[in-house]
């Protein structure tokens, strides 16, 4: 009986730190996006990460940054080498000094990370109705409900209901703590295509930018997952053996 | 003992070299190999050992880190995330560490909890338990600091919330927080102190370590029955019996570890701190790590704030005079009808105060918190030393291997004797 309770009791202590969702304002519990790496053994699907790439490049970075991830790593979404070189190039990143001392731009190379659109929270501000659009590097392990909020958030705009004031530059999103937030809704049907042929509808592209952003939040993921399915299965086998030695060292102890 | 060479046992002549001119060889034996252990240690008895491992772990994944961790707020958030994306394996070796800081306190709270249901704190291991005790404030002091360290929003402010509970103190409270803080707010110098003291204390927890070790080591281990070996025929040598039950147990823990790790390494942890620290946004609902959340309701609970930071303290202190407060000479709960029941309701409740304390303080929860942090104390000051006067405690057994070898209870008179013929 003791046993079992303190075994409840554990179980208990682990549920209860589950996150205390809710606390700053009302919102809509975001519904289960469904995608290619969610649930244990889930794998980042590789067309939709890249195509999240494009949605990304084209549309967030106008206003958030991803400053810790590599253009170098953008190889783990099966872009070549050329490619990940390609995209870096697109980009002019901040060097120097050079030998005469002056700070000067060039073209970004694959080991550079990607530069963020404003150079301070300040001019990040001043940019954006004084809102500060933040950096996107691990935004779904920042936020409850991780990459279902984010792709919840992408799509929930909606007029407000009657009676609901939205304040000056603020707009209605049911996902949103408080339900009003800064940022505009930014994906429409068809406003990109895709190399893949993909309809880039606006659900189709916040779920793709929401694969993306979850591989940028946890490159490690596959590689962890599969390390875990290992270490288990190992140890499952050693505690088979250790118990069975335990039952031949006590077996003639009477207890 | 007289002075000279070690009378030593070994054959083998290196070891035995060694072993007369500094017996650890013979110490080993003694206290790991023959030491003479109860036979009927139940599974609870796995913990101490666990939590051993769990504190090396702790130590070796804790100096790597430190290798590429920068105590900067420039830089501390941003070096944590190198580590988790360009050291090899670094977001293993970070992820055991985080986690492992649950493992520790789910296994160490599973300690105490043994302790207390099967009176491990009495007489004659008082001094045991406070070592424990000691052991355990210096753990929440570490895992306190090492969580302000990765510099998230949670980080910053329950550092700010916690520091600012000095400032209760009457008369020098604010020139406390000051001298803590190295400045006027939870700045670089706070964070600069919290690396280093983070690095120091699981040193000085090895050392109260080896004193509680050393300590158990004089009493002897309690046992579910809580009636001490009586001779040979009541315990085991440690090894092998003890070693290859406590490796059972190691690698179901191992595997609760790893599925942490590898399936759910944030799940214990807080979303914001992923958020870096930003002194001009305060968090809607800054709560601490799971593992003092119970605490946290007890602070809470109180509407004054030095009643709550007195409150607070005062539950964990109570746990230092608890050899004195419960005066029963009965040990082990099973033999305690009335205070068995007492505890287990002990038990509840301090969960209820946990779930509390990750609640918003209002409301219910504010009267949850209330009675909980009542029934917490009540269980130590009140119901404790009365029911060691009014409760009639079960018939003991005789001995350990009386009880073993008959399934429990006591025995009739005599009985002991020839306990294999009959049946």
């Amino acid at each position: 009986m003791i046993r079992t309770l303190s075994a409840a009791a554990l179980a208990l202590g682990l549920l209860f730190a589950a996150p205390a969702a809710r606390a700053a304002g009302e919102y809509d519990v975001p519904p289960p996006a469904n995608l290619s790496f969610q649930g244990i053994f889930g794998t980042f699907d590789r067309p939709a990460a890249q195509r999240g790439l494009q949605v990304y490049r084209q549309v967030c970075a106008n206003c958030h940054g991803l400053r810790l991830v590599a253009f170098r790593n953008l190889r783990a979404l099966g872009l070549t080498e050329a490619q990940v070189a390609a995209i870096a190039a697109e980009y002019q990143i901040a060097d120097g000094p050079n030998d005469e001392g002056q700070m000067f731009q060039r073209p970004g190379r694959a080991s550079d990370r990607f530069p963020s659109p404003f150079p301070n929270e300040r001019a990040a501000r001043a940019a954006n109705n004084g809102a500060y659009p933040p950096d996107l590097s691990v935004m779904t392990k920042a936020r409850h409900y991780g990459a279902n909020y984010i792709r919840a958030l992408l799509t929930g705009y909606q007029d407000p209901p009657p009676g609901v004031e939205v304040a000056e530059g603020m707009h209605y999103n049911r996902y949103f703590p408080g339900r009003q937030i800064a940022m505009a809704n930014v994906l429409f049907d068809d406003m990109m295509e895709f190399a893949d042929g993909t309809r880039a509808t606006a659900e189709q592209m916040a779920s793709d930018v929401t694969t993306f952003l979850a591989w940028a939040a946890e490159p490690e993921m596959e590689q962890r997952r599969q390390m875990g399915v290992r270490v288990i299965l190992f140890l499952l086998i050693l505690g088979g053996l250790t118990y069975a030695v335990k039952r031949r060292v006590w077996a003639d102890v009477k207890h | 003992m007289a002075i000279g060479l070690h009378d030593s046992p070994f054959k083998n002549p290196v070891i035995r070299w060694i072993d007369r001119r500094l017996p650890i060889f013979t110490m080993m034996q003694k206290e790991y190999g023959t030491f003479p252990t109860p036979r009927n240690f139940n599974y609870f008895w796995n913990f101490g050992a666990l939590a051993m491992v769990n504190l090396a772990i702790m130590i070796a994944t804790g100096i790597v880190l430190a290798m590429h961790y920068t105590p900067h707020v420039d830089h501390a958030f941003d070096s944590v995330e190198r580590i988790m994306r360009d050291v090899n394996y670094g977001w293993l070796i970070r992820y055991m560490h985080m986690n492992g800081a649950s493992m520790f306190f789910i296994v160490v709270y599973v300690h105490i909890w043994r302790g207390m249901y099967y009176g491990s704190y009495k007489e004659p291991r008082e001094l045991l338990w406070i070592l424990g005790v000691v052991i355990f404030i210096l753990m929440m002091a570490t895992a306190f600091m090492g969580y302000v360290l990765p510099w998230g929003q949670m980080s910053f402010w329950g550092a700010t919330v916690i520091t600012n509970l000095f400032s209760a103190i009457p008369f020098v409270g604010d020139s406390i927080v000051t001298w803590l803080w190295g400045g006027f707010s939870v700045d670089n110098p706070t964070l600069a102190r919290f690396f280093s003291l983070h690095y120091l204390l699981p040193f000085v927890i090895v050392g109260v370590v080896f004193l509680h070790v050393a300590a158990l080591h004089i009493t002897g281990s309690n046992n579910p029955l809580g009636i001490e070996p009586k001779g040979p025929q009541d315990t085991l040598p440690f090894h092998p019996y003890y070693t290859i039950k406590d490796s059972v147990g190691l690698v179901v823990y191992a595997i609760v570890f790893a599925a942490l790790v590898f399936f759910a390494p944030n799940f214990l942890g807080h979303p914001d701190n992923y958020i870096p620290a930003n002194p001009l946004v305060t968090p809607a609902h800054i709560v601490p790590e799971w593992y003092f959340l119970a605490f946290y309701a007890i602070l809470r609970a109180v509407p004054d704030k030095l009643g709550g930071v007195v409150l607070m303290f005062g539950a964990i202190a109570v746990l230092f005079v608890l050899p004195w407060l419960d005066r029963s000479p009965v040990r082990s709960m099973r033999f305690r009808p009335i205070a068995k029941w007492a505890f287990l309701l002990w038990t509840v409740n301090f969960v209820v105060l946990t779930y509390a304390g990750s609640q918003p303080a209002e409301g219910v929860w504010v009267t949850v918190a209330r009675i909980a942090t009542a029934y917490y104390f009540a269980y130590f000051l009140v119901i404790l030393p009365l029911l060691a006067r009014l409760e009639r405690p079960l018939p003991l057994p005789e001995s350990i291997s009386s009880a073993v070898l008959r399934g429990g209870g006591p025995l009739p008179a005599g009985a002991a004797a020839k306990p294999m013929e009959k049946a």
